[in-house]
């Protein structure tokens, strides 16, 4: 497969993305200036983690506009895959690919520790290898991720099943404790309607192999490899019983 | 014509930086501070002369950009 990481000036996880795509699931990896209109070739997208144009006016409100994201945009309107990452994610709520905004978090502290997040929904393209309800535990490194969205957006969220992963506690229990930035509903990730674009404040990438101390963030990007194979499967499939 | 433009959090979400610099000052000995919230404050210089046009530009920059409507509101002044 072969997986795009976006490169905004200011991003700094997309080495990261990249290592951990190529070196340890094996894929290819295309960079992505943000400067490129097109994705053409690319079969997911991610948005590293990041300061993006040093957060200026608000996280990911400049980034938004790069001539990449026009095309992102596409991409993920027609289905295509697309992970943001930290930053990534406050990327594709200013960008309107998903519902909501952050706010800065409630102790105003950039808050950098392993946090547990719970997987509420195993069935999207990030988290197929995962079991409903699993606990891992994936660093976080933001001082914006406190997730809000008004209570009809929050409803719908959770009567989709849009809200992916929770902060949690090691036993798995949602509560107020857990919840390292004030984020609403302990929200850690959600994707959209469709369940094609996930965005998630934790890191994936910095905990995939067990040299670096775990690896809980190998399965989600092992998801989305895995659910890219599925998706090529089944085009082909359904090319061959064309007449 | 110069436009300012004040951008404030929305009233009913939490502004974790008023509540601190409240407490601050409340620390400072200013007991009769309350409710302090923190916006931001934009300048910029506008090259149109008709008033209704200029505000109806300001606020689509306001409305696409210099505010996120889901969590801020904003107001401007143009002179």
């Amino acid at each position: 497969m072969n997986l795009g990481v976006v490169v905004f000036p200011g991003s700094n996880c997309d080495r990261d993305c990249q290592y951990v795509f190529r070196d340890i699931l094996g894929q290819d990896v295309t960079m992505v200036w943000h400067k490129e209109r097109s994705v053409a070739g690319l079969d997911a997208i991610v948005l590293p983690g990041g300061f993006s144009y040093g957060d200026y006016l608000r996280t990911g409100a400049i980034a938004r506009f790069s001539p990449v994201m026009a095309a992102v945009k596409e991409f993920a309107e027609e289905g295509g895959i697309v992970l943001g990452i930290c930053n990534g994610f406050q990327i594709l709520l200013e960008a309107g690919l998903l519902p909501g905004a952050m706010l800065r978090n409630e102790s105003l502290h950039f808050v950098c520790r392993d946090v547990c997040i719970t997987v509420d929904n195993a069935a999207t393209p990030f988290t197929c290898l995962c079991e409903p309800g699993q606990v891992l535990t994936i660093p976080i490194a933001h001082a914006d991720g406190s997730y809000y969205a008004d209570p009809v957006t929050v409803a719908s969220l959770k009567a989709n099943a849009q809200i992916v992963f929770r902060y949690c506690m090691p036993d798995g229990r949602v509560t107020r404790e857990a919840n390292p930035n004030g984020s609403l509903e302990n929200i850690a990730g959600i994707c959209n309607a469709a369940g094609n674009v996930l965005g998630m404040m934790p890191h994936p990438e910095r905990c995939a192999e067990s040299l670096l101390g775990h690896q809980d963030g190998r399965v989600i990007l092992a998801s989305l490899v895995e659910s890219l194979v599925h998706q090529r499967l089944r085009k082909q499939e359904l090319l061959s019983q064309l007449p | 014509m110069k436009a300012k433009i004040h951008v404030m959090l929305k009233q009913g979400i939490l502004d974790p930086q008023g509540k601190a610099v409240e407490q601050a000052l409340i620390a400072l000995g200013f007991r009769n501070a309350a409710n302090v919230r923190i916006g931001k404050y934009m300048e910029l210089d506008l090259d149109e002369q008709d008033r209704a046009r200029a505000e109806a530009e300001v606020k689509s920059m306001c409305e696409q950009l210099l505010a996120n409507p889901i969590i801020e509101e904003y107001r401007f002044d143009l002179a």
